[in-house]
C-alpha cells in the first residue's frame, strides 16, 4: 500500500532500534508517555516493545476520546434516546462504553432505544433531512480532531435550517490534559510517576499544531516530539526523545512534518472558534473535573445544542469500584495492574472503559499482548 | 416446495407475475398461492428427481460411509453484492461447513422465509442464483419450505440450507487434532467477502473492485484430502476471519500458534480498505476459503495440490502450530515484532452471511 508500506517497513525498523538500543545510557530510564491511544495501539499491534532495549518505558496516556468520556455523559446519551424519543448518532467505539446500572448504548439499543451507528457527523445530518418528524442528535465526542467535522455539521444544520437536529457536544482538548498531568501530585510532588518526554498527539496536531506544546517543553521542561501513529514514526520519535534527553535538552519536535506545521489547520481552528467556546470545567474519566478542558457550543448555535433543547442536566457518576482505568488513564498503573484486568473486564464485557476501545490501553494490551503478560508473570514467579 | 402434494391444475390460473408482483401473506398459506409459487418459481429453477416426488419430505437412499450434516441460516444484507447474493451464498456457505469434514456433500435442503412486499423479481434472481450454485456444485436441493411474514418483520428474505455428505474412510478431520509442529495454510486472498458487502453498506458506500470470493469448495478440498489424506483440520473462516477460526482450533486442540505476517495473502485493495476503516484483515470475512492443519511432511504435498486448484491457486503456508497451555495465536509481525491475534470481539460487521 503506497504511502503507507513505507512507514512499516521492517527493514529500517530494525536499524532504527539499534540506533536507539546503541544510544541509550545503560545507567538510565527513558520513561515516555505516549499520549495517544493511537500510537498504544501501533506500539502493540506492532510488536514494537520487542525491538527497543529495555531501558525504554512507554507510559499510556489519557488520547483516546471514548476512555476519557465519563459515566455521567453516556448516561445523559441514553436518556435522551431513551426518555426523549430522539434518534441518537453515535461513533462506533462509543456504544459498548459501559454506563450506569450495567447498562451502555448497545444494551440501550437491543431495549428499543434508537441509537444508531455512524462514521461522521454528516452521516447524522442525513439522517436528520430523512427523518424530518424525528428529533435527531449527533454525540459527539473526541479531541480536536473530531471537532472541526462536528464544526460543520452546526454551521450547515443553521444554513438549512434543519430545525429537527441537534449536537450533544463533549468534545475535550489534548493541551489541557497534558497540563493536568504535569500539574497531578503523581508526577509534580510524589514522584511516583516517572515522566521524561511526551510522544505528542499526531491527528491533533494536524489541526492545532507544534505550537501549544511548547509551554510545557519550557514551563516543565519535558521535551515533546510530535509523531505520526505509524510504527517507524514511533521508533523514530523514540530516538528524537532519546537524544533531546541524552544532551538534556527539552524542545518540542516535529517528527511527524508531512502533516503537521507550527501553526496547525488555520481554517479549522476558525470554524471551531465560530461555532464552540471553552467549558469552565468538563468532567474527565480518570483525570475528575479539569479546568477549561472542553467545548460547548457557542450561543449563536444554542438552537442545535442539545443540552439545552432536552434542558440535560450532568450528574457525575463514580467509575465502578474494581475499575482501575482512572489510575490507568494518568499513567500510574499498567492494565495488568488492574485487579480486574482479563478476568471480569475484557473487550467482550468491558468492565472500565480503556477496554472498549481498540485506541484503550486495557484492550490494546489484552488483544495483542496476552503473551506478554504471561511471559512476565513468568519470569516473575 | 412439497407442501401440496396435488398441484392445482384447474383450467387458466393467471402466471405469476415475476416482473412487478410482490410476495404476499398468501404465498406462504399452504393455499393455492403457495402451490403456484412452488410451481412457477421454485420448482423450474431447482428442478431434480427428489423435488418431482413432489412430497413434504425427499427420499433418500443411505450412502456407504460416515455421514455428516451441517446447517446454517443466511441474512445477510445487501441481498447482492460484487461477486454473488444471498442465494448462491447460501448453498457456498453450508457446501463449505459439510466439506471442511473432508466429506463429499450429497444433497441440500432450503428453507425460505420472506418478508411480504418483497418483489417477486428479486425472489427470482436469487432463486436462480442458488439453483445455478447448486448444480455448478453438483448437489441438488432436495427438500424445502416457504414461509411468508408481515412486512417490517424480516428483511426482505432469510434463507436456511441444510447439508448432508459423505467422509471417505481414513479420514479423520476435526478441529481438535491440531498438533505442535504441523503447518497452517490457506487457499488463498483473505478478507475479500467481507470487504466488498462492507462498500455496499448506505452511510459507507466507497467504489472498489473487490468481488466476494463466495464459492463451493468441496473439488478443491477433496483435492487437498487426496494430496494429504493425513491432514489435521480443515476450517473456512468466515465470520470473524482468519484469527477466530485459528482461534478456536487452538482452544479445540489446545495448542499455540505461530503465524507469519508477511506470509497471509492479502490483497492490497482490500489491505487498504481495511486501513481506511480501522478494520484488520484477519478479522474480516471470507467465503470462499480454507484455512488446513498438516503434519509438517504433508505440507508440501498439500501446499501443490492446493495451488494446482483455481481455488486455490494462492495459497501460502502462514505458520506453524507450537505447544501451548495457554492456546495463544501470536504473530510474527512485518515490523519484526511479535504479538497476540486475538478473537473477535463484538462485530466487526453486522449480517455479513
Amino acid at each position: 500500500m503506497k504511502y503507507v508500506d513505507e512507514f512499516r517497513d521492517g527493514k529500517v525498523a530494525r536499524t532504527l532500534a539499534k540506533t536507539i538500543a546503541d544510544e541509550v545510557r545503560p545507567d538510565r530510564r527513558y520513561h515516555l508517555m505516549e499520549f495517544c491511544g493511537g500510537h498504544t495501539h501501533a506500539i502493540s499491534r506492532y510488536g514494537l516493545r520487542d525491538l527497543l532495549p529495555s531501558e525504554i518505558h512507554f507510559i499510556h496516556g489519557p488520547g483516546c476520546p471514548v476512555c476519557v468520556l465519563p459515566i455521567g455523559r453516556i448516561d445523559s446519551a441514553i436518556e435522551l434516546a431513551r426518555d426523549h424519543g430522539v434518534i441518537l448518532c453515535s461513533y462506533g467505539d462509543t456504544m459498548r462504553v459501559p454506563a450506569s446500572g450495567r447498562t451502555s448504548l448497545l444494551r440501550a439499543k437491543a431495549e428499543g432505544a434508537d441509537i444508531r451507528m455512524v462514521y461522521s457527523s454528516a452521516d447524522a445530518l442525513k439522517i436528520a433531512r430523512e427523518n424530518p418528524d424525528r428529533e435527531v442528535v449527533f454525540f459527539a465526542i473526541g479531541f480536536e480532531t473530531t471537532t472541526p467535522p462536528t464544526a460543520v455539521a452546526l454551521r450547515q444544520a443553521r444554513t438549512e435550517g434543519l430545525k429537527n437536529f441537534s449536537v450533544f457536544a463533549n468534545h475535550v482538548l489534548t493541551p489541557s490534559a497534558i497540563q493536568n498531568i504535569l500539574e497531578s501530585p503523581e508526577v509534580r510532588e510524589l514522584g511516583t510517576i516517572p515522566l521524561d518526554g511526551f510522544i505528542g498527539p499526531s491527528h491533533v496536531s494536524t489541526i492545532i499544531g507544534s505550537q501549544p506544546y511548547e509551554f510545557f517543553a519550557e514551563e516543565f521542561q519535558k521535551p515533546v516530539v510530535i509523531a505520526g501513529f505509524e510504527p517507524l514514526d514511533v521508533l523514530q520519535s523514540v530516538l528524537m526523545l532519546v537524544r533531546q534527553l541524552n544532551e538534556g535538552r527539552a524542545e518540542v519536535e516535529n517528527q511527524f512534518s508531512r502533516a503537521v506545521t507550527r501553526e496547525g489547520n488555520l481554517k479549522a481552528q476558525g470554524l471551531v472558534a465560530e461555532v464552540f467556546e471553552l467549558r469552565e470545567r468538563f468532567e474527565w474519566r480518570g483525570l475528575g473535573e479539569v479546568p477549561y478542558s472542553a467545548l460547548r457550543i457557542r450561543e449563536a448555535y444554542r438552537d442545535f445544542d442539545a443540552e439545552v433543547r432536552f434542558d440535560l442536566p450532568y450528574r457525575s457518576v463514580p467509575d465502578h469500584k474494581a475499575c482501575d482505568c482512572g489510575a490507568i488513564l494518568r499513567g500510574v498503573k499498567q492494565p495488568q495492574d488492574c485487579k480486574v484486568f482479563g478476568t471480569v473486564c475484557t473487550p467482550d464485557n468491558p468492565l472500565g472503559s480503556c477496554m472498549v476501545s481498540a485506541e484503550g490501553a486495557c484492550a490494546a494490551y489484552y488483544t495483542y499482548g496476552q503473551f506478554t503478560k504471561d511471559s512476565a508473570v513468568a519470569e516473575a514467579s | 416446495m412439497s407442501e401440496n402434494p396435488k398441484p392445482v391444475k384447474r383450467g387458466y390460473i393467471r402466471p405469476l407475475d415475476l416482473k412487478h408482483g410482490k410476495v404476499e401473506l398468501s404465498h406462504g398459506g399452504g393455499g393455492r398461492a403457495m402451490s403456484q409459487l412452488i410451481d412457477e418459481l421454485f420448482q423450474p429453477a431447482f428442478d431434480n428427481p427428489y423435488l418431482r416426488q413432489a412430497n413434504d419430505q425427499a427420499l433418500l437412499t443411505r450412502p456407504e460411509g460416515r455421514i455428516v450434516m451441517a446447517t446454517d441460516s443466511h441474512v445477510v444484507s445487501p441481498l447482492f453484492f460484487p461477486g454473488g447474493d444471498i442465494g448462491s451464498l447460501a448453498v457456498h456457505g453450508t457446501l463449505n461447513d459439510v466439506a471442511t469434514s473432508g466429506a463429499r456433500p450429497l444433497w441440500l435442503s432450503a428453507g425460505f422465509i420472506l418478508e411480504e412486499g418483497f418483489p417477486l423479481a428479486d425472489l427470482k434472481r436469487i432463486v436462480d442464483s442458488m439453483a445455478a450454485a447448486a448444480r455448478a456444485a453438483g448437489v441438488p436441493v432436495v427438500t424445502g419450505d416457504t414461509k411468508v411474514v408481515e412486512r417490517g418483520k424480516g428483511d426482505g428474505v432469510f434463507i436456511n440450507t441444510t447439508g448432508v455428505g459423505v467422509v471417505p474412510e481414513g479420514i479423520e478431520i476435526s478441529g481438535d487434532r491440531a498438533r505442535p509442529g504441523d503447518r497452517i495454510l490457506v487457499s488463498g486472498f483473505l478478507g475479500d467477502h467481507g470487504v466488498a458487502i462492507m462498500s455496499l453498506r448506505e452511510n459507507l458506500s466507497f467504489s472498489t473492485t473487490i468481488e466476494s470470493d463466495s464459492a463451493a469448495l468441496h473439488e478443491l478440498i477433496a483435492a487437498m484430502v487426496e494430496a494429504a489424506p493425513a491432514m489435521h483440520c480443515l476450517r473456512d473462516p468466515t465470520r470473524g476471519g482468519l484469527a477466530s477460526t485459528l482461534n478456536e482450533i487452538a482452544r479445540q486442540s489446545g495448542v499455540g500458534m505461530i503465524i507469519r505476517e508477511d506470509d497471509i495473502p492479502v490483497r492490497e485493495e482490500v489491505d487498504a480498505a481495511c486501513e481506511l476503516l480501522g478494520l484488520d484483515p484477519l478479522y474480516v470475512a471470507n467465503e470462499g476459503k480454507v484455512v488446513a492443519i498438516c503434519p509438517p511432511e504433508s505440507a508440501d504435498a498439500l501446499l501443490a495440490a492446493m495451488l494446482a486448484h483455481p481455488l486455490g491457486r494462492d495459497a501460502a503456508i502462514i505458520g506453524e502450530v507450537i505447544a501451548d497451555e495457554h492456546a495463544f495465536v501470536q504473530m510474527e509481525t512485518s515490523f519484526g515484532g511479535r504479538r497476540n491475534v486475538d478473537w473477535i470481539s463484538g462485530e466487526q460487521l453486522p449480517r455479513i452471511c
